[in-house]
């Protein structure tokens, strides 16, 4: 049996549920040249240099031409300013959190449909639906809408490849549902145009300082991006969250019974068990020493964010499961230990993060509050095999009923797409 | 002004707000505030692992209740010190937060009150407001204050900062209109005044503070007059070749900026208000409201004859925050921090540097509280490359390093016309600082350059800019004005010499 690198044997989908001490193994070697040419960076001190050095171009990897994840400056900060705008402070402040309620609605229908049953299967049951909910609410696309989202982002995150290249005809059809994506967004920011609603793109189209400073197809195409890249991570995010809570019972009754503790529990959730391992689309455009090694200039570079994550000199006790290492309150934080990797760093940082952090925040509460006596009854889940994007393909979770929910007195104008169930 | 990098402040939220400070929290590094804690705890609950240090106990006197002040209480409390805490201020306010006094308390959002910093009550201390100290007697182990009141200590903390140099007529500083910004009272009556619609304000001096408070006027919809002597806004901080990129800002924004220029007069009516200045270039200006920003004075005065190393750059001391004599010992009683301290800095050959900056006040206090209480071992060097900050005309200027030290300066990533650029200095073939104009991500990798001493101008193959390529980019004379007037009165940061004795301490000028 071939073992291969250390980097081979933490990509083997056989490795996926326990990557960990493949991780400590591999952080012996800050830098590690792999056979393909691309160099595998594993420290946290090493990977924030990166991430802020401006010799590292963000144009590599899968090419996803246009959008944001594989765009440099000047294009991305002037793409990136011109989202930002309507999405947060200074101009929109509450964005994200005016999404809360609807939210909140969303999580409790997903949950009430579970009464009556004793297990679920909380990825494609549960953390599989809300995402696409969520970010179709972002930008206002119609709630009948929603299931052509699944399919199109199905087909996308499908082919996400680490090494070797994908089928000709799953290749297809991830471009043919890019061009779709972007085909609607083109016909829905049009519609905005005219009749524009309380979403982020009615905001965008209505100013004339978007249409200044991007083009239409820049517009439509990172439009289309934020729902891409906000899907399988986020689905990912709360599945892990679910999983890790479920093996930390102390920490689950916290979660759904302590004011403020989910915050931190998705904080050190990010941290422990992150979504997104390595970064595939960094290159060099110049030589770059890091620990000693030169890597030259047009090398690709796999930052290992989890393995960072995990760096005993980025935090202490790394391998323990510690939402209050976030907590501002306790005497014996290090604001330093929250600054984990997991939504990246630099001018890439994660565009979603307060919206994939809301929905994880009250996923988690939810769950932690209705579920009565919740168990996984398979410890380890079976994980997808998607290197790059780590989290359970299914999750079973026993419970012996759920809780009705409470009144939330929220204003609830969300009502979410709710697939009928056996589809 | 609100811009892509803009700050933005909310003092005392609801507990409404509690969610969402928390979320705030735990993704933020900057976390010198503690948040809201659970009714009945306090600060002064002792930590076992620290009250049998060899300073848990006897008593500590901090003479300044500024941010620095603040700061250092709440960490001697939080390391477990259990004696007797004394803080000694000289306003008569509670400790409050300088930072939104040149902005938002100005434009609006928050009231002057609303700065006060948080958790005071629970630091166990005994409070001395309203009471400048006076003088120090170290063979007593006493600060002297007002009256002939003493205050006796087993430790001290100097950490009394600066305050606003005056506008030197004293007939004409009496009129009714002519302010100043550097306390909370200050920026109450300003903010009153700049409310009341000023037919025009006339900010003298553009440093950092005056370039904000033109900002604010120009966000408020007033007509603004900036009247600086130097060639450039920020000229004393940044050098003339960035300033003047802060003047295509400011005038953009419709500022009527006077560079080269002085003011000659203010002059008033007979009832005692402001009415007119008179400028050095020749021109009269009817103005109502005119706002002193000439930079500020080390308030080391009371230190005079008590034989420590303390002038007019501020009270020398060791990378642990231990002040010298004026021989260079080193005290093992007494400690500095904030904008008083001149401390050593590794990347400038252990040069004292003197810096007036939030994040150096907030990092110091913690770092001289944890050394003031522990054993020699355990002691934290403050030894971090000076950052500070600025936000005006919604723009984010952020530096690292020392830029009054450089001779040259070349812009390295972005673009100047669209004011988002980083740009490095260069002292003697090296990187000795960067500023960034809303371009803050990318500091991090020129506090690399300037700690490994890189050569400069720093060369690397990067992506195109809008601008072209390095054809565009070569270095220039940074224009760093000469003159230690200019430098005190606009640097955040300078460099001082090695000498601890004002005595000797001199600007360096090896340019």
């Amino acid at each position: 049996m071939a073992t291969g690198s250390i980097f081979e044997q933490i990509i083997d989908p056989a490795n996926r549920a326990d990557p960990w001490c493949l991780y400590r193994e591999l952080r012996k070697t800050p830098v590690t040249r792999e056979a393909d040419g691309t160099y595998v960076v594993s420290r946290y001190r090493d990977i924030v240099a990166l991430l802020h050095d401006p010799r590292v171009s963000a144009t590599g990897g899968v090419a996803l031409p246009g959008r944001l994840v594989n765009l440099d400056p000047p294009a991305h900060d002037r793409i990136r300013r011109t989202l930002m705008r309507h999405y947060g402070p200074p101009e929109a402040p509450g964005r994200i959190e005016s999404m809360r309620a609807g939210l909140q609605d969303a999580v409790t229908g997903l949950i009430d449909r579970l009464a009556g049953q004793n297990q679920a299967d909380l990825v494609d049951e549960f953390a599989g639906m809300l995402p696409v909910t969520a970010i179709c609410r972002l930008l206002g696309v119609p709630v009948e809408d929603e299931p052509r989202f699944h399919a199109w982002v199905g087909a996308i995150v499908a082919n996400i490849r680490l090494q070797g290249t994908a089928a000709e005809h799953a290749r297809r059809r991830r471009d043919d549902a890019f061009a779709e994506m972007d085909q609607y967004f083109a016909a829905l920011a049009d519609a905005r145009r005219e009749a524009p609603g309380e979403d982020l793109l009615s905001a965008l189209v209505a100013d004339d300082r978007t249409w200044a400073e991007v083009s239409r197809e820049e517009l439509l195409a990172n439009v289309a991006l934020l729902l891409f890249a906000g899907h399988e991570t986020t689905v990912d995010l709360i599945a892990n969250g679910i999983l890790t809570l479920l093996r930390h019972p102390g920490a689950l009754k916290r979660a759904g019974f302590e004011p403020g503790f989910a915050v931190l529990a998705v904080e050190e959730v990010l941290r422990y068990e992150p979504v997104l391992h390595f970064l595939p689309n960094r290159l060099t455009l110049d030589d770059i020493d890091v620990a000693g090694v030169t890597i030259p200039a047009g090398a690709p570079i796999r930052p290992a964010l989890a393995a960072a994550n995990r760096d005993p000199d980025y935090v202490r006790d790394p391998d323990r499961f510690d939402p209050d290492r976030h907590n501002p309150e306790c005497a014996d934080v290090r604001p330093e230990e929250s600054q984990h990797l997991s939504f990246g760093a630099g001018i890439h940082y994660c565009f979603g993060a307060p919206l994939a952090r809301l929905e994880t925040e009250i996923a988690l509460t939810e769950l932690a509050r209705r579920l009565e006596n919740p168990r996984l009854l398979a410890d380890p889940p079976p994980y997808r095999p998607n290197p790059l994007l780590h989290g359970p393909a299914h999750l079973p979770v026993g419970f012996d009923r759920i809780r009705p929910a409470r009144q939330s007195g929220a204003s609830g104008v969300m009502v979410p797409y709710l697939p009928t169930k056996g589809t | 002004m609100p811009g892509a990098e803009a700050l933005l402040y909310e003092s005392n939220p609801g507990d409404d707000q509690r969610g969402k400070i928390l979320r705030a929290a735990a993704v933020c590094p900057v976390r010198a505030i503690v948040v809201d804690q659970a009714a009945g705890e306090s600060d002064a609950t002792a930590s076992p692992r620290v009250a049998g240090a060899p300073a848990g106990h006897g008593r500590i006197v901090i003479v300044g209740a500024g941010l620095a002040g603040w700061r250092a209480a709440h960490a001697l409390r939080r390391e477990g010190f259990a004696g007797a805490l004394t803080i000694v201020g000289d306003e008569a306010d509670e400790p409050y937060d300088r930072v939104p006094l040149s902005k938002q308390v100005l434009t609006g959002p928050v009231p002057a009150e609303g700065t006060a910093l948080p958790h005071v009550g629970g630091l166990d201390a005994d409070w001395r407001l309203g009471q400048p100290a006076v003088g120090l007697d170290r063979r007593n182990k006493r600060v002297l204050l007002p009256g002939g009141e003493q205050v006796a200590f087993d430790r001290l903390l100097i950490a009394t900062g600066v305050r606003a140099r005056e506008w030197p007529n004293s007939e004409e500083v009496a009129l009714d209109g002519v302010c100043a910004v550097r306390g909370r009272n200050d920026a109450a009556t300003l903010r009153h005044k700049l409310a009341a619609g000023p037919r025009r304000v006339l900010v003298i001096g553009a440093g950092f503070i005056g370039s904000e408070l033109a900002s604010d006027c120009r966000e408020l919809g007033l007509p603004v007059t900036v009247v600086e002597r130097g060639p450039a806004p920020l000229a004393g901080a940044l050098g003339a070749v960035i300033g003047r990129i802060a003047a295509g800002m400011q005038r953009e924004a419709g500022v009527d900026l006077r560079c080269g220029v002085s003011v000659s007069a203010l002059e008033g009516d007979p009832e005692g208000r402001l009415r007119r200045a008179r400028l050095s270039d020749g021109t009269t200006l009817d103005v109502d409201v005119a706002i002193v920003a000439l930079g500020s004075r080390r308030n080391t005065e009371w230190l005079a004859g008590s034989g420590l190393a303390a002038g007019r750059w501020g009270v020398a001391c060791d990378a642990g925050c231990r002040a010298f004599d004026v021989n260079g010992v080193v005290t093992d009683d007494i400690f500095v921090s904030g904008d008083v301290a001149r401390f050593p800095s590794p990347a400038y050959g252990y040069q004292m540097l003197a810096m007036e900056h939030w994040g150096n006040a907030v990092d110091q206090a913690g770092i001289a509280a944890h050394n003031m209480i522990g054993a020699g071992p355990d002691h934290w060097p403050h030894l971090a490359l000076p950052v500070f900050w600025s936000v005006q005309f919604g723009t984010e200027i952020k530096s690292v390093g020392v830029p009054t030290c450089a001779d040259e300066v070349v812009i390295t990533q972005g673009s100047v016309t669209d004011r988002r650029f980083a740009a490095a200095y260069g002292r003697q073939g090296h990187v000795a600082a960067a500023v960034t104009f809303d371009q803050g991500m990318w500091l991090e990798f020129y506090r690399d350059l300037i700690d490994r001493a890189a050569p400069f101008p720093p060369r690397f193959r990067s992506w195109g800019g809008s601008e072209g390529t390095s054809r565009a980019r070569q270095p220039v004379p940074a224009e760093i004005p000469a003159a230690p007037e200019d430098l005190a009165s606009q640097a955040t940061v300078v460099l001082t010499g090695h000498e601890p004795s004002e005595r000797r301490a001199v600007l360096v000028d090896d340019r």
